[in-house]
């Protein structure tokens, strides 16, 4: 979803450009996806330096794999699978090798006691209109920050930057059904988090109404 | 369609999948039902939430110290120097 100015270059353009040597198109390039690439990390490893690290290593292995690119998906999609993976290797690290979790099949990878919504309530105002409060950006990023991490990596890949199921599976090397059941849970639980701060209490409704 | 099959469904439903069947037992479902309406519509504030906020600033110092290894690195891959840009 880019907005394209007339006299603005393509993605793609200052990439074909890059490939042959030319570093001002490189860096137009650069400078164009370092927000996605840098908040992408900065989501992924919660700390600053961290995402420095991530971003700068993507950017170089840009340089390394330029010729690389195969056009099967958007440039922007192509840096943010690489990102993820340097993004990953750190977060690894962090982990001290134990990311167990990030594994298929691990024991809630599947539609068994999927957590039923306990806080029921319409929001007090639009997301149009909360969004452009101050603060909420802060309630964003605590509510995905109390996610585990299995949860939040394909979260922002899938909603924050609007990868599709297939290239958040890729990115992540998980199966399509893996990353579903995932996205599922994730959403759930930054719905319950973020309508409980958003959600108007006089409104709310009984959680456990079953039927037919 | 119970609540509970809603809930497993809601993937395919909020992303606006094709899948006609599964969205019109969805559609008579929320129609009888008001607490799943207003979960689906909670998901779909929360994802928009995310998606249209606000991007995060780089660290200034940070922005010079990576144009600066991407030069390098550059300069060292394509084997030759950078051309300077005509102002400077």
């Amino acid at each position: 979803m880019e907005s394209q100015l007339l006299d603005e270059p393509t993605d793609i353009g200052l990439l074909q450009r890059a490939k042959v040597g030319d570093f001002v198109a490189f860096q137009q390039l650069v400078a164009k996806l370092q927000p996605r690439v840098y908040g992408l990390t900065y989501r992924i490893l919660q700390q600053t330096q961290d995402a420095e690290d991530a971003t700068q290593q993507t950017f170089l292995a840009l340089i390394e794999h330029i010729a690389d690119f195969r056009e099967e998906s958007s440039v922007a999609t192509w840096v943010l699978k690489i990102a993820t993976n340097h993004a990953l290797k750190i977060l690894r690290k962090k982990r001290g090798g134990k990311m167990v979790s990030m594994a298929d099949m691990a024991s809630d990878d599947n539609y068994n006691d999927i957590p039923h919504p306990e806080f029921i309530a319409p929001w007090s105002q639009t997301a149009d209109e909360i969004v452009q409060q101050a603060e909420v950006q802060e309630e964003l990023e605590k509510a995905l920050l109390e996610l585990d991490d299995k949860y939040r990596l394909v979260f922002v890949l899938r909603d924050v930057e609007g990868l599709s199921v297939k290239e958040t599976a890729q990115a992540l090397d998980l199966t399509e059904s893996t990353v579903k059941v995932r996205l599922l849970r994730a959403r759930l639980a930054l719905r319950e988090r973020l309508t409980k701060k958003f959600g108007d209490a006089m409104q709310a409704m009984i959680p456990d109404h079953k039927h037919s | 369609m119970t609540c509970e099959e809603l809930l497993k469904a809601l993937n395919e439903y909020v992303d606006g999948a094709q899948l006609t069947e599964i969205c019109e037992e969805f559609s008579q479902h929320l129609a009888g039902c008001n607490p799943c309406q207003v979960v689906v519509d909670n998901i779909r504030q929360t994802i928009s939430l995310y998606r249209d906020g606000q991007p995060y600033e780089m660290p200034k110092n940070f922005e010079e110290r990576l144009q600066q290894s991407l030069k390098s690195k550059w300069e060292e891959k394509f084997g030759s120097p950078v051309k300077p840009t005509a102002n400077g």
